[in-house]
């Protein structure tokens, strides 16, 4: 399987803080691949890198092939790269359904007279969204009943979903969703799951996925990176990932005491 | 209550007015406009031209601060490079005041592409510093160049004239201002029907995600800019016609101060907000000054009494819509609309 997304070396500093480390990862195409880490590993650094929101020091991202360097985020988002934020990001000033025809906004063409006018093809070009985002989108995601509210209104669960909508109005080849469920209960959980698979089967769109919830992300990834304190430990499929000591490591600590000792003194000899 | 509306197309469902009963009150709303000069006196007339003006410049900083989200204290200095080409137009060419106003919209439109230039770095109050400095800046070229804007004696202008005719009364301004007016408004409601004003929304909510969604922050900027003081232009435009006469003190800082007050009581980022704020505004001093006349014959000291409590009057009045209505005058409206949309239910 061929990648969509190669990040190699990259490492990403502020000040002294180092929150990546020469990461290298790959993302298959039309897959589902999740980072997984303890907090403050570096995920949404890394995602931010790939948005193109911070500039890493080093390393290099390529996406289809090409190398993202010095583009710009808007033009990433018309090249296919599409995400949702941790704490949702929203426009609270609109309704739902204007928040997901935002999405498409880099699809679209018309300028400012025509939208003065609302005439000729800015209009068709609105009716063309419209009709997109209701019978693919809208329709998909069964939030038809809550599409006239002021986003502001509604529950958590269903922001999130609105911020999944809005993503997928980009028409993305990779899809970056930052912590799809957290805060959701059971059934909320499950419907993102489905929306999620669904996703990648129907749209043929490749996920990449930061989530803590383990029961999902091994349920549904078809490959995962490890990432701890800004290095990858470890990529691969979810059993192989599951049962390497340095995640179980990284999770839960260790009850091996000695190799405790070693990493908080690595200089001393341990009796 | 109000049935009987569901939708057969989405071009239906995205129209302005989606209801019958809508579409009647508003073609009642246009009669009245276009009857009001035949029936009201001179100083109805006249206060008529002024909210008409009123309306245009607001609309079109609440595109810029309201819907945009970029505080701007240069509307004043917009409207000044309004007034003035058409000033100088009227002196130095025979061109008919629609394209003369064009132009004052199309310069202004221009400066303010310039002085919206630092609104990618800074936000907030300090672009408000950058736009008042802005300001500054325009009322000093408006005093001092004298060759172009006459200095502090400022310009006299013809009439405004179309095809042979001229408008010289307030009667015969009415019909440019208020036309005008309404189709400026109805291009505004236009923008936010379409992908531009939905992009100038999102720079105002959260400006660093609406980036990542592929939106160019300074091109979107920059259009707000551009078409927030192509409305001040044009209001400022007319302005000069219907005072015939323009000077630096004819556009003043309070006057911006005046626009964004108009602004907020109205309610920001709403179209009627800006209608109903301009409104307010104007109209609100000539109010005080009519209950002091009303209250002359009891209280024959009224006038000594009134007059500076005016100014105090109106602040208070302010300040007392911005804490009991912080949404502004276009939430009452809502509210009253909606008891009639649910009417006789009561919630």
């Amino acid at each position: 399987m061929s990648s969509i997304l190669e990040i190699t070396n990259l490492s990403l500093s502020f000040g002294g803080v180092k929150a990546l480390q020469d990461v290298s990862f790959h993302v298959p195409e039309n897959t589902v691949t999740t980072v997984i880490g303890p907090n403050g590993a570096g995920k949404t650094s890394l995602f931010n890198c790939i948005s193109g929101f911070y500039k890493p020091q080093q390393g290099s991202i390529r996406y289809q092939g090409e190398v993202l360097g010095g583009i710009k985020p808007p033009v990433r988002a018309a090249m296919g790269l599409a995400r949702t934020f941790q704490n949702i990001a929203l426009f609270r000033g609109m309704t739902v359904l204007d928040n997901i025809k935002l999405g498409a906004h880099v699809h679209m063409k018309s300028g400012l007279l025509g939208s003065l006018a609302y005439f000729g093809a800015a209009r068709r070009e609105e009716m063309a969204v419209r009709r997109h985002v209701e019978q693919h989108i809208i329709d998909f995601l069964e939030i038809d009943h809550i599409r006239r509210q002021p986003v502001a209104s509604l529950s958590y669960g269903l922001q999130k979903r609105v911020e999944l909508a809005r993503a997928l109005a980009m028409r993305p080849k990779v899809l970056m969703l930052d912590e799809p469920v957290a805060g959701m209960n059971r059934e909320e959980k499950e419907d993102m799951a489905r929306f999620i698979l669904d996703i990648r089967e129907e749209w043929g769109v490749t996920v990449l996925m930061v989530e803590h919830d383990m029961g999902m992300v091994m349920d549904i990834s078809d490959h995962i990176a490890v990432l701890n304190f800004g290095q990858i430990i470890t990529e691969g499929l979810p059993e192989e990932v599951q049962n390497n000591p340095q995640v179980i490591e990284a999770y839960l600590g260790t009850s091996d005491m000695d190799s405790l000792r070693k990493k908080l003194n690595p200089e001393r000899e341990v009796a | 209550m109000r049935i009987g509306d569901a939708k057969q197309s989405y071009e239906a469902d995205e129209a302005i007015w989606t209801s019958s009963t809508q579409k009647i009150w508003f073609a009642a709303l246009l009669l009245t406009l276009a009857v009001f000069p035949f029936i009201a006196d001179a100083y109805l007339l006249y206060l008529g031209c002024l909210v008409g003006i009123a309306v245009i410049s607001t609309t079109g900083l609440n595109i810029l601060t309201g819907f945009t989200g970029l505080i701007s204290l240069g509307q004043a200095g917009f409207m000044g490079v309004g007034g003035y080409t058409v000033a100088w137009l009227s002196m130095n060419t025979a061109l008919p005041f629609p394209v003369t106003l064009l132009l004052a919209g199309l310069l202004a439109a221009a400066v303010g592409i310039l002085v919206g230039l630092p609104s990618l770095r800074v936000k907030g109050l300090y672009l408000a510093i950058a736009t008042l400095a802005a300001s500054v800046f325009l009322h000093f070229i408006f005093a001092e160049w004298e060759s172009v804007t006459g200095g502090m004696g400022g310009l006299s202008l013809e009439p405004a004239h179309l095809f042979g005719l001229t408008f010289q009364s307030d009667f015969g301004m009415y019909f440019i201002i208020v036309p005008l007016a309404v189709l400026m408004v109805f291009a505004a409601k236009n923008v936010f029907r379409t992908r531009i004003g939905r992009a100038f929304i999102a720079i105002r909510d959260r400006d660093i995600s609406a980036e990542i969604l592929g939106i160019n922050l300074l091109r979107y900027k920059l259009m707000s800019f551009a078409l927030s003081s192509f409305y001040a232009g044009v209001a400022g435009g007319l302005f000069a016609y219907f005072y015939r006469v323009v000077t630096p003190e004819s556009f003043p800082l309070s006057m911006s101060i005046f626009y964004l007050a108009a602004v907020i009581v109205g309610g920001m980022g709403n179209l009627l907000g800006g209608i109903l704020g301009a409104a307010f505004m104007t109209l609100i001093p000539e109010v005080l000054k009519l209950l002091t006349a009303a209250l002359t014959p009891f209280y024959p000291n009224a006038p000594i009494f009134m007059s500076p409590m005016l100014e105090i009057i109106f602040g208070a009045l302010i300040v007392g819509f911005l804490i009991f209505e912080p949404h502004g005058l276009a939430e009452i409206w809502h509210r009253i609309r909606r008891f009639f949309s649910i009417w006789p239910f009561r919630n």
